[in-house]
């Protein structure tokens, strides 16, 4: 790629790239904006943005074109939302393979059709060398949150529920091991996906549904760790019940992560009142993608909002949020 | 005649200090009064001025052994008639708070000899105290140290017991625990059920006898002591110290063991006058001594490996009881003198790390699995108190301390007088977390808290924090803390400055190594300071650990390090030196023997791999030993901070200081610094068969190199006095060679002594250097969060 004189026409080809792919009425009106009716009888609507930065770009189980679509998918999902339209950006920098480019945009259009979430708008940027790391994918997406829904963290009370969808870990181990360059007897996929029609499930058989957050950075432990401020009380979970698969844990060992608090791109953590819980498992353990669903622990009082887990040998352990990276303490 | 008022400060409630100044004062035939009030003890007396001077002269030099005067202010005041005798008066409530309630003592020999005495009606009463001993700190809730103030409250006294307590001449003359069988505290004892619940055995048994039966039987006992309840097994008995371990959680921890008097320890340790004075003592601390070479054998499983052996004196009445009991019950203390066999493991009873127990309830449902019975009683643990540990240091009258609690604390570390006075609360590190409060020019570091990963610890920071001061009556003027952002510690700091609107000052991890050492040490000039330790969190981001610096009140400068070794998985690889081992083969290039030298790890492929690519480094001294200790094949994996460390320890001992043909180490200047690089010292090592000498080898070229590096920067600071801290120096190979060595080259080396040189300590130093950064406004930076 290359921008400049030459960019204008790159621009065009680029365009012509996305029309081709993404291949929906919206873009192909070529307009600036898209202009979309609102699905009738609709209450509030959510707009969510992520912008995607990943290194490597292609890694086991998806690349940063899919992880772009899901991503903010389940941003518009984790608050209640059926998601309905995407927007993409682009910031290239120059010299980036137009081959990679293609792959990626496939990739995205794939992610975007089996999700059932058009993108339908876009902009793209060239940036000269150095001044960009190969791609920049900025997504926003918009939806509608059906009535009688609230979603806030703040509505958590002691005794409520924790549930997570599945196996923790994968999309931060096996990236980690891509840059490691380690692999592994089983391969260590991403778990990317879209995951709205679990959580359309999810709130359609609890809609007193407390929480919904998907443990992308961070992990798990800064999503606990939000909950339990935002709802000023404690939270309590237990090591044995955290779903983190052996290989995945043996990866953690070797490269000294903490599974808790490695991302996962696929993967959502809820909170429903205690009552609720077993049917709500049961809804989650029924959706392909929450085959693997867990009820990890509960909510406590906690005037500290401590986020304790109870290890396998006993004792409590402090799940503190971390300012950045996990940092060596032992002295 | 004149009349004089004196007030004196310091621990003088609680330790016989009325009765003292009574005595005194009828001897020198001064009338007057004396009371005990919130800021300490007041005194009034009336009599001829040689009197009164001689009075508040030996005031001071005769005062009991216990009390400690921190402050004797004398003021004249209105002479009154012509004085009616000395009398002691109730206590007044109210004041600034100056006093401070006593530590906690072991048993005195007057009461063990009634203890013992089949015709004292205290004969084998498990409570038994005066003003000279017993529980002090542990139970008692506020000031002024009144029996109302303690969990001593709820025990009226009989008739024979109050009269003891009102009587002026008595030994128990407002000994606020005084108690009897007749109205004091009881023992009770409960024995583990099949599905390992504590069930209460009948009354009419004796608890004593019962415990010891289970101790001989090769059971695990839970007993309650003073700060807390400890864990009791048979030293002796293999299995039973294996079942300890086992239900520990296989813990690998060095355990302690008790024995009844020094001639029973004869048998596992070598012990000279130092020592035998610190087990005596009468904070009755763990000391660590030097094993026998057969000791292992004859304590199996205690402490395997390690050269050191960490033993302890009883020093509660129960545990004296134990003791007589196994040695038939003899009638008066002369079976005191001889050797007894039975040897206890009397290890803490908190389990996964959490803290002490204390709670007769909380014993009996989280002990369950672990003791087979309960030895326990109803007069509550008030303030929890770990064991207090201390090592012997050559050359040295007073140990060191390694762990500061129980008969220590609350006993503060005088300060320089005319330094800084402002009043700081310092929250300490993340490991062996201790906070530190100042009052004027006193520091006081608290009893040892525990690792703050654990949620329960985190709480007791939290209630130490209230507590201590609460009790000192202190409002601190700004907080201090580690700069790693993560430490629970930090983050309660920047809260409670907060909430306190008070500033929060972060001060380096290293810095204040060096600083609680300058602090107990009263010394104050620019010094040169050695760190050496596991990692703390850098200026710059990094783990750091194997520091030079330059101290100089709230500054300092990093002059050198030691060479950046890499560390892969953070803290993990703190806690399997096998990976260390690879990187320093990656370090010398030779990557290739990480598979074939670590076969045995499954990560051994995945390890080398990753050395290739860029890894995160660490100038850590403690991963040098680790490396070492990798190399060797010697410890793999540990179990607990330290391990590969102490087991590099207890193998070279058994060899002896070695001479070095040459220097095992490069300096180099690296970005204006000068780097220490060691890996000669290793590749020498790698090469070695001999464990033991290599061990050795490793321990002789580090002092080498460690003096050689400071000298330099003596030399080139014109700097004569190094502080050596951080817990690496709890080596005392290292410690002791690095002494010598430096005085070879006319250094003086100033150690960490009566605050622990690791972590423990951290609090002290960083209190220190908080207290100069208040006077020295603009002199330094505060990195801020
Ligand atoms: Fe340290
Ligand atoms: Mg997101
Ligand atoms: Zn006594
Ligand atoms: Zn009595």
């Amino acid at each position: 790629l290359s921008h400049g004189s030459g960019g204008r026409a790159m621009a065009q080809l680029i365009h012509d790239l996305f029309v081709r792919h993404f291949d929906n009425d919206y873009l192909r009106a070529q307009n600036d904006g898209a202009c979309f009716p609102l699905p009738a009888g609709t209450g509030r609507m959510v707009m969510a943005t992520d912008s995607h930065v990943v290194s490597p770009l292609f890694f086991p189980g998806g690349d940063i074109g899919c992880l772009s679509v899901h991503g903010t998918i389940n941003d518009v999902a984790m608050a209640g939302g059926k998601p309905l339209y995407l927007a993409a950006g682009f910031i290239l920098e120059e010299g980036f393979p137009l081959a990679d480019l293609q792959r990626i945009v496939v990739s995205m259009a794939e992610a975007a059709r089996e999700a059932d979430v058009p993108i339908v708008t876009g902009d793209t940027k060239v940036v000269e060398q150095g001044k960009g790391d190969g791609v920049f994918i900025t997504t926003t997406g918009i939806g509608v949150v059906p009535d009688g829904i609230l979603l806030d963290p703040r509505r958590i009370q002691p005794g409520d529920r924790i549930l997570v969808s599945g196996y923790l870990g994968d999309h931060g181990v096996a990236i980690m091991s891509l840059r490691e360059n380690l692999s592994f007897d089983t391969a260590i996929k991403s778990d990317t996906a879209a995951i709205h029609g679990l959580a359309a499930d999810m709130l359609a058989a609890v809609p007193g549904l407390r929480a919904l957050r998907d443990p992308t950075r961070g992990g798990l432990a800064a999503v606990l760790n939000e909950f339990a401020s935002a709802a000023g009380c404690g939270i309590v979970i237990r090591e044995k019940a955290v779903p983190v698969r052996d290989e995945v844990a043996a990866a953690c060992e070797l490269l000294g992560l903490d599974p808790l608090y490695v991302a996962n791109e696929g993967k959502l953590v809820a909170v429903c009142p205690a009552e609720d819980a077993e049917h709500l498992l049961d809804v989650m353990r029924s959706h392909p993608q929450g085959r693997d669903a867990a009820i990890i622990g509960e909510a406590i009082v906690d005037p500290n909002g401590f986020v304790q887990m109870e290890t396998t040998f006993g004792g409590r352990r402090m799940v503190d949020w971390l300012t950045g990276e996990q940092l060596p303490r032992i002295c | 005649m004149i009349r004089r008022r004196l007030r004196v400060t310091g621990i003088v409630q609680g330790v016989g200090f009325r009765p003292f100044t009574h005595r005194l004062a009828h001897a020198l035939q001064l009338s007057g009064w004396v009371r005990n009030d919130a800021s300490g003890v007041t005194i009034e007396v009336q009599g001829d001025a040689p009197a009164l001077d001689a009075f508040a002269a030996r005031l001071r030099t005769d005062a009991p052994s216990s009390a400690q005067i921190d402050t004797l202010e004398v003021e004249p005041c209105e002479r009154l008639g012509d004085g009616a005798g000395f009398q002691i008066l109730d206590s007044e409530a109210g004041g600034t708070q100056r006093a401070t309630i006593g530590p906690d003592l072991c048993i005195c020999p007057a009461c063990l000899a009634e203890l013992f005495d089949p015709a004292n009606r205290r004969y084998r009463y498990a409570f038994i105290n005066c003003t000279d001993c017993g529980p002090r700190y542990t139970i008692a809730a506020r000031l002024p140290y009144d029996r109302a103030n303690t969990s001593m409250a709820r025990f009226a006294q009989c008739p024979a017991c109050l009269a003891e307590y009102r009587a002026p001449g008595d030994r128990r003359f407002h000994a606020e625990p005084n108690a009897c069988p007749s109205c004091g505290p009881r023992l009770g004892f409960f024995r583990a059920a099949d599905d390992g619940k504590a069930l209460p055995v009948s009354p009419t048994v004796d608890p004593v006898a019962e415990a010891l039966a289970h101790l001989r039987r090769g059971d695990v006992v839970a007993i309650k002591g003073l700060g807390g309840f400890h864990l009791a097994c048979d030293a002796r008995n293999a299995s039973a110290v294996e079942k300890l371990r086992t239900r520990k959680n296989r813990e690998e921890k060095p355990l302690a063991v008790m024995v009844a008097n020094l001639a029973s320890l004869s048998e596992f340790a070598a012990f000279g006058a130092t020592e035998a004075a610190a087990l005596n003592d009468v904070a009755r601390p763990i000391v660590l001594l030097p094993k026998r070479g057969d000791t292992d054998a004859r304590l199996p499983g205690v402490a395997p490996g390690l050269g050191w052996l960490g033993a302890m004196l009883p020093y509660t009445p129960l545990q004296y009881l134990l003791f007589h009991e196994a040695a038939g019950r003899p009638s008066g203390t002369d079976w005191l003198a001889e050797p007894q066999p039975l040897t206890l493991v009397m290890t803490s009873a908190n389990p996964h790390g959490e803290p002490l127990i204390t709670d007769d309830d909380e014993a009996l449902e989280r002990l369950r699995g672990i003791a087979d019975a309960w030895l326990l009683h109803d007069r509550e643990i008030l303030i929890r108190c770990d064991d207090s540990v201390v090592r012997p240091l050559a050359g040295q009258a007073t140990p060191q301390f390694l762990r500061r609690a129980r008969g220590y604390t609350p006993r503060a570390i005088p300060l320089a007088a005319a330094a800084s006075r402002h009043d700081v609360l310092a929250l300490g590190g993340f490991f062996k977390n201790t906070l530190c409060l100042t009052r004027g020019d006193q520091a006081f570091l608290s009893q040892h808290i525990g690792d703050l990963d654990r949620v329960a610890n985190c709480r007791a920071l939290e209630a130490a924090v209230d507590h201590l001061t609460g009790l000192l009556q202190v409002k601190p003027e700004a907080l201090a803390h580690d700069l790693h952002p993560d430490f629970f510690s930090t983050r309660l700091a920047l809260q409670l400055a907060e909430r306190w609107q008070v500033p929060a000052l972060g001060v380096q991890h290293h810095h204040a190594h060096i600083a609680a050492v300058l602090a107990e040490h009263k010394r104050d000039a620019p010094v040169l300071g050695l760190a050496l330790d596991g990692v703390g969190f850098g200026t710059d981001g990094q783990p750091w650990g194997g520091e030079l610096l330059r101290v100089d009140g709230a500054q300092f400068e990093r002059l050198g390090h030691l060479r950046p070794l890499p560390m892969l998985g953070g803290d993990r690889a703190a806690r399997e030196p096998w990976r260390m081992g690879a990187a320093a083969l990656a370090l010398l290039g030779r990557q290739d023997e990480i598979t074939t030298r670590f076969a045995k790890e499954p990560g051994a492929a995945a390890v080398a791999q990753m050395l290739r690519g860029h890894a995160p480094t660490t100038t850590s001294m403690g991963r040098w030993f680790d490396a070492a200790a990798g190399l060797l094949g010697i410890q793999p994996r540990m179990s607990f901070e330290g391990q590969a460390a102490m087991r590099l320890e207890g193998l070279a001992q058994a060899v002896g200081p070695l001479r070095l043909a040459a220097p095992l180490h490069r300096i180099d200047t690296v970005a204006g610094r000068m780097q220490l690089d060691l890996s000669p010292a290793l590749a020498e090592l790698s090469e070695m068969a001999d464990v033991k000498q290599a061990a050795a080898l490793f321990h002789a070229a580090l002092i080498y190199a460690l003096a050689d590096w400071v000298g330099a920067a003596a030399e080139s600071q014109g700097i004569r006095t190094v502080v050596c801290a951080g817990g690496c120096f709890l080596n005392a190979i290292l410690a002791l060679g690095l002494r010598s060595a430096l005085q070879h080259r006319g250094l003086t080396m100033l150690e960490a002594q009566a605050a622990p040189p690791g972590d423990g300590g951290l609090a002290l130093g960083q209190a220190w250097v908080a207290r100069r950064m208040i006077e020295q406004p603009g002199a330094w930076k505060n990195p801020g969060f």
